[in-house]
């Protein structure tokens, strides 16, 4: 793994910052009230409730088209590509033959929706040719990987729609300005 | 806000009074201990940690601090040791925030109320949150261990550990403030993980964060947090509101004039509300989340003032936001409002625990201008940097809006070493028709037909992740 492969994953957030104005490094350094990680793109949940870039991994839930209480976890690692298909017991997908499962290239599909086929293949490490679609581009094999965690994580990311709002000012906010997206 | 006013804010070159730039300086010496990490501090840095204590070495904490920068920088790096040099870095923060204030009170003419103590202080905070106590216990350690690795050396492992910590915090309403922080922060740190040959750090950025959670991990700062001053009711003329967001949280605090019943003098006030969310709840959609308040919402969305009966108030100019005890009254124009009732009004105090510059943010009217190519406001020959960037993309403001407005309420901001106009309602000529465009226009959903399709879409997603949690969280 080159230096310049970490650089280009771990900088993806800064590179939007920096690209806006000439001073845009010394913006980034000095000032305070900066939103840091962008926001996503609103898309359709339905079939792909959670999608994250965490962990070294592309990772998510895809809910099961035949049974309403089923999910899979799904995950492809960065640099690797090599990914995973399970339940959220762990069971393996039945649709890992050799090649990603529908559950795999939903996870995909929608993540480039939420992030940008860009954001997406530079944390992947992905090299896209023009064209191309970024599922095709990813070439790793089956390779065991515990849902657990990945599952935790989304039960977590659901809680919080159960923690309840307040109308104590919080001034740590001020800290975090909401911001437009293009327009 | 008068050019003469503006003038009067800009034209003094060391702006934020004397000594501020010696005092950012220092800060920026600590902050660049951060990136690298307290156990990685070569001469140069050390001297910077020693250089924050020295400033305070003629104050009552100067030979704490001089003890603990002597120790962190041979190696013994203790909470307690943390924990004082961190009260260093506010404390000058905090006078840099007070000279701005006082500069820009004196530009604009703006009166202010003085902060009176009705704390305890933080001796009756903790009494029986031993949960508590253990939620903060476990932020120390991890905000020691951040201090420790500096910003370069996070990885995920690191970054992991603070979510079981953040989700103590979130279940104790009393920390809200610090799970709120933490959350927003260490997401910034995951998104960036890995971070040590990334080419550009938020450094002061995130030494702020770090220093403040710091702060308020201190047993007793939160849960000992002073109760409502008063009761207020009266007349609540909105200006505008400002949208706070990050992943997991959305703020959406309205600033505001008050009218007493008792005929008292009018104040400037705020409220807010706070509720959790997640990351794929974004844009108009986000005005679901807090529908219980539907006094609040239909206010901003009609534009009407509110009727307030008997609602707290606290020492630092916040409501505590009821919705049975409001009810929406007359039409309101926050472009009048602003013209008619900020002068004169009453600032609030600040309390000592919210003296940063960041927090800043007084609404001002601004007119008579004339827009440069950047954007920016011209006002007589003085130039307002326009902040576009802060429109929140919950509402209708744009840009493009506010470049072609004649006058637009506002929030002064400082950041990055200089003044800023945040805009909160313009007033503009769109189809030869003059009108307000106003960032809470959408409290009620969107009015304008294509926002409200890409709305209806992304209200689905509340419900469906509703639908995901009811049938997988309680098994």
């Amino acid at each position: 793994m080159g230096g310049r492969a970490v650089l280009s994953y771990g900088s993806d957030t800064f590179r939007i910052m920096t690209e806006r104005s000439p001073d845009g490094a010394t913006v980034w350094a000095r000032n305070s009230r900066l939103r840091v990680v962008p926001p996503v793109q609103p898309r359709k949940l339905a079939k792909v409730p959670f999608v994250e870039l965490a962990d070294g991994r592309l990772q998510g839930v895809v809910s099961s088209g035949s049974d309403i209480g089923r999910v899979y976890v799904s995950s492809i690692a960065a640099g690797t590509h090599n990914y995973n298909c399970s339940t959220n017991n762990n069971r393996p997908c039945g649709g890992l033959y050799g090649a990603p499962c529908k559950h795999l290239r939903a996870l995909v599909a929608e993540a480039v929706l939420q992030y940008g086929a860009d954001r997406v293949s530079r944390y992947l490490r992905a090299e896209v040719p023009e064209g191309a679609e970024l599922a095709d581009c990813l070439r790793g094999i089956h390779e065991p990987a515990p849902a657990a965690v990945v599952f935790s994580r989304f039960l977590r990311h659901l809680a919080y729609l159960e923690v309840p709002d307040t109308t104590m000012p919080i001034p740590e906010l001020h800290w975090f300005p909401a911001t437009g997206t293009v327009r | 806000m008068l050019a003469v006013q503006l003038a009067a804010l800009l034209g003094d070159s060391d702006a934020a009074g004397e000594g501020a730039g010696e005092a950012l300086a220092l800060l920026d010496g600590f902050d660049d201990a951060l990136v690298h990490g307290l156990a990685r501090l070569a001469d140069e840095r050390a001297g910077a940690v020693t250089a924050l204590a020295a400033a305070f070495a003629a104050t009552p904490l100067g030979a704490r601090l001089a003890e603990a920068a002597d120790a962190v920088v041979s190696g013994s790096i203790t909470q307690e040791h943390l924990t004082i040099l961190a009260g260093g870095r506010i404390a000058l923060s905090g006078a840099v925030h007070d000279a701005l204030l006082t500069s820009l009170d004196t530009a604009l003419g703006r009166e202010r109320a003085e902060w009176t103590s009705t704390s305890g202080g933080p001796a009756s905070g903790d009494s029986g949150a031993q949960p508590a106590g253990n939620a903060l216990e476990g932020v120390r350690s991890w905000l020691r261990e951040l201090a420790i690795t500096g910003w370069r050396g996070v990885d995920h492992d690191l970054v992991s550990a603070a979510d079981q910590v953040i989700e103590a915090l979130l279940g104790a309403p009393a920390l809200r403030r610090l799970a709120v922080l933490l959350d927003g922060f260490a997401a910034e740190l995951r998104a960036s993980c890995p971070i040590g040959s990334a080419e550009h750090l938020p450094v002061r950025r995130w030494a702020d964060l770090w220093t403040r959670a710091v702060l308020l991990s201190q047993d007793g700062v939160l849960t000992g947090e002073p109760g409502p001053a008063a009761t207020v009711s009266g007349r609540l003329l909105v200006l505008g509101v400002d949208v706070h967001e990050h992943g997991t949280a959305v703020q959406f605090q309205v600033h505001a004039v008050l009218e007493p019943a008792d005929g008292g003098r009018s104040r400037l006030v705020r409220t807010s509300v706070t509720v959790a969310k997640v990351d794929t709840i974004v844009g108009p959609a986000l005005w679901k989340l807090p529908q219980r308040h539907k006094v609040l919402l239909a206010a901003l969305a009609d534009r009407r003032c509110i009727e307030i009966a008997d609602v707290p108030l606290l020492d630092s100019g916040d409501l505590v936001w009821d919705d049975d005890r409001a009810f929406v009254s007359k039409p309101a124009d926050p472009l009048a409002t602003a013209r008619l009732c900020l002068p004169g009004a009453l600032g609030p105090a600040v309390p000592p625990l919210d003296r940063a510059p960041v927090r800043i943010a007084e609404p001002v009217l601004v007119e008579g201008y004339k827009v440069t190519g950047d954007g920016s406001f011209d006002l007589g020959g003085a130039v307002i940097v326009v902040d576009t960037e802060r429109l929140p993309d919950c509402g209708p403001l744009t840009p493009k809006l506010v470049a072609a407005s004649s006058a637009c309420v506002g929030l002064l901001r400082w950041d990055g070493g200089r003044w800023t106009l945040q805009p909160l309602a313009v007033q503009v000529k769109v189809k030869r028709e003059t009108v307000v465009v106003a960032t809470g226009d959408w409290a009620l959903g969107p009015t304008d037909p294509k926002a409200a399709k890409a709305e209806a879409k992304a209200a689905d997603a509340v419900a469906v992740l509703r639908e995901r949690a009811g049938r997988l969280l309680r098994r």
